[in-house]
């Protein structure tokens, strides 16, 4: 699946070739910009642009704090902001206010294409060497070959639950996507076009004669199916989160009791008492391979390289992937790990486990599943479908 | 030195007034007019799907969508139906509150009242949008006080978006109505009642007529607030979104700059019309 995936970006990355330019149509070739040669003195700033969880200051709970070392270390003053959905993030990329920027792949092709990130010189990050083989180089980090950052770990989007109000314990999306689900009205979903793909995973499983063979490569008929599943799941959603701490207060307080969340969520809910619990559900699910990049635009490239390396080394990526629930891209974080079973938990070294979770990618109009006969939709269409679905 | 400038500014008035009007006029050309110009230029380019970046190609595209798409449409009438129920819930509860204020109450009552009333002014937007949420709560207060009698909260949803929104803007509303009041002369109540009218009908044929321009002046606040509110109906409006979740939706997540101007310009149209309407009931006096 992943190589099918990676085929289709292939095609992707060089469909232009004869078009040239940015086409609509999905093809694109990036701006030719160069990477940094060698590193200059820290700035003694840098702006981190952050999912929830990955650069923890104190702000969050004291306890939990890796962004201090840093700046005590390498004397660059860092100014975290935090982002709910990837198309935020490209948003705030965009203003050039930011140095460097944890993507997921539904972000990152498109801030290349931009140019508004660079191509990251590895070299210059030591920490890159201990990263497992199987997350460097792919469609989602890379284009022809190019380095546009430095993978920072992986996860799906799980099923959680309230352990003592969802009886018994869900296996199956269908909890939260068929029409008879016991929990409709207390059902929580996120907030971003990008949901679509789990509808379309379910579907792939569920109505196989759609013939959905990559969530994120939908032609008319599998798309309309997908929207009319995500519309039918509308009347039943309490509320679509983008703000994990939303959804963390929701699942709380029993106005939502089952949907889809990152483990941090699950983690955050938990320790606050409320009996919370996660799932891989039988369908598979979707998920993220996060990236670390570097803004073209940025005035602290000494300062970002610092944090690139700092941030997968193995005590800080260790910390990072425990606090957030994920797994880490350095091997050696494994041993570091206050939970040790945790790189077991997460699957971290298991590229064919990876393999099984469709990532976050951007659609565009050539399928992504290597289909050439068809007109995929692209990601402007699943973003008017997603306003249009919650009506 | 000094002094000559001052004669020659003096002998010249009409410089005098452009200097001090400048600054004031600069800031409402450019910062405000500048920026509804800037808006609707926007409006006609569009994004491009992959990058997000604007393209500076002129079409009507975005209308096209804006008005053929049902889903707009629903919005639209979704929000101005917000505003308009958050504006009568708002007359209903405030219109007593003023009424007392201005006719009843002791001078030290009615500085007290108008202190009370601006009092939750004092505190964040946000604070009071998320105090509701809790209280709305599947398990929060409102569900503790309403279950005895068999019901329960509304949940979150368009009813506890409106119960919020009103909250919210009832000063907005108190305030304007209680001046209109206040400025009605008694000796017109009391010739309605030398005249032999009953108290209701002295409130119908007298009062309200003579306040009716301070609700609208009142209703043109909790109108246009509501009408641009999309931070309320995201912490407490569970699934519904209004239009000002599909600007910032198209601004925040769709990175389609365009399209979220074009969506912007509706309230905007909106508003002309109100305002347009409420000019002729003179209410834009009692602003």
């Amino acid at each position: 699946m992943l190589a099918l995936l990676g085929v289709g970006l292939l095609v992707t990355a060089c469909g232009t070739q004869s078009g040239g330019g940015e086409s609509p149509r999905g093809g694109f070739t990036p701006p030719d910009l160069p990477a940094l040669q060698k590193l200059g003195t820290p700035e003694g700033a840098l702006n981190v642009l952050a999912w929830p969880g990955y650069a923890e200051n104190g702000a969050t709970d004291p306890s939990v704090d890796w962004v201090t070392p840093f700046e005590q270390d390498t004397g660059c003053a860092v100014n975290v902001r935090t982002f709910g959905t990837s198309d935020e993030s490209v948003t705030l990329m965009r203003t050039g206010d930011y140095d460097v920027v944890s993507a997921s792949g539904d972000a990152s092709l498109r801030l290349v294409a931009a140019g508004d990130v660079e191509p990251v010189n590895t070299k210059l990050v030591p920490n890159y060497a201990d990263v497992f083989e199987f997350l460097k180089d792919r469609p989602w980090n890379s284009v022809d070959g190019r380095q546009y950052g430095i993978p920072h770990g992986w996860g799906a989007n799980l099923l959680s639950y309230r352990t003592d109000l969802v009886r018994p314990a869900p296996t199956s999306w269908s909890a939260v996507f068929e029409p008879d689900s016991p929990y409709q009205g207390k059902i929580t979903a996120y907030d971003s076009p990008i949901y679509l793909a789990d509808g379309a995973l379910y579907l792939m499983k569920h109505k196989p004669e759609l013939g959905i063979r990559n969530p994120y490569a939908l032609d008319d008929k599998q798309f309309q199916a997908t929207v009319d599943l995500l519309k039918q799941q509308r009347g039943m959603v309490s509320e679509y989160w983008s703000d994990y701490l939303k959804e963390s207060q929701a699942l709380k307080n029993g106005d939502a009791v089952v949907g889809t969340a990152w483990q941090v969520t699950v983690n955050l809910t938990r320790s606050e008492g409320s009996p919370v619990d996660s799932v891989l559900p039988s369908e598979g699910a979707t998920g993220w391979s996060d990236t670390w990049m570097v803004a073209t635009e940025s005035q602290h490239k000494t300062c970002a390289y610092k944090w690139l390396d700092y941030i997968v080394s193995p005590a800080a990526n260790a910390a990072v992937a425990e606090y957030f629930g994920e797994s880490p891209a350095n091997r050696k974080a494994c041993d570091l790990t206050t939970d040790k079973a945790h790189c077991d938990t997460f699957h971290a070294g298991d590229a064919s486990y990876a393999a099984k979770i469709w990532y976050w990618t951007t659609p565009v109009a050539q399928c992504l599943d290597g289909r050439t006969n068809v007109r995929c939709k692209d990601y402007g269409e699943w973003t008017r479908a997603w306003t249009e679905i919650k009506g | 030195m000094r002094r000559g400038v001052a004669a020659f500014l003096n002998r010249k008035p009409g410089l005098r007034l452009s200097i001090l009007l400048s600054a004031p006029m600069a800031w409402l050309g450019l910062a405000y007019l500048g920026a509804l110009a800037a808006l609707f230029v926007t409006a006609f380019w569009h994004a491009d799907p992959f990058t997000g970046t604007v393209v500076t190609d002129w079409s009507l595209d975005n209308f096209e969508t804006l008005v053929t798409d049902s889903v707009y449409r629903t919005i639209t009438f979704r929000t101005i139906g917000i505003a308009v129920a958050v504006t009568l819930v708002d007359v209903v509860i405030a219109f007593p509150m003023a009424f007392h204020m201005a006719r009843f109450a002791s001078p030290r009552a009615r500085r007290v009242l108008v202190i009370a009333v601006l009092t939750p002014l004092w505190a964040s937007y946000l604070v009071k949008a998320y105090a509701w949420r809790t209280m709305l709560s599947g398990n929060g207060i409102l569900h503790w006080l309403l279950a005895p009698v068999g019901l329960s909260s509304p949940g979150y949803g368009l009813t506890a978006t409106v119960i919020t929104l009103s909250y919210l803007w009832l000063p907005y509303m108190i305030l304007p109505v209680y001046a209109g009041l206040e400025r009605l002369p008694d000796s017109l109540v009391d010739a309605s009642g030398d005249l032999g009218a009953r108290p209701w009908r002295t409130f119908r044929s007298v009062i309200l007529p003579l306040t009716f321009p301070a609700i609208v002046a009142g209703s043109i606040f909790t109108f246009s607030l509501s009408l641009g509110d999309y931070i309320t109906v995201r912490i407490v409006g569970g699934a519904s979104q209004m239009l000002g979740n599909v600007v910032f939706d198209n601004v925040g997540a769709a990175n389609n700059l365009p399209f979220a101007a074009t969506v912007a310009t509706v309230p905007v149209v909106i508003m002309l019309g109100y305002l347009a309407a409420v000019r002729r009931t003179g209410a834009l006096e009692n602003l």
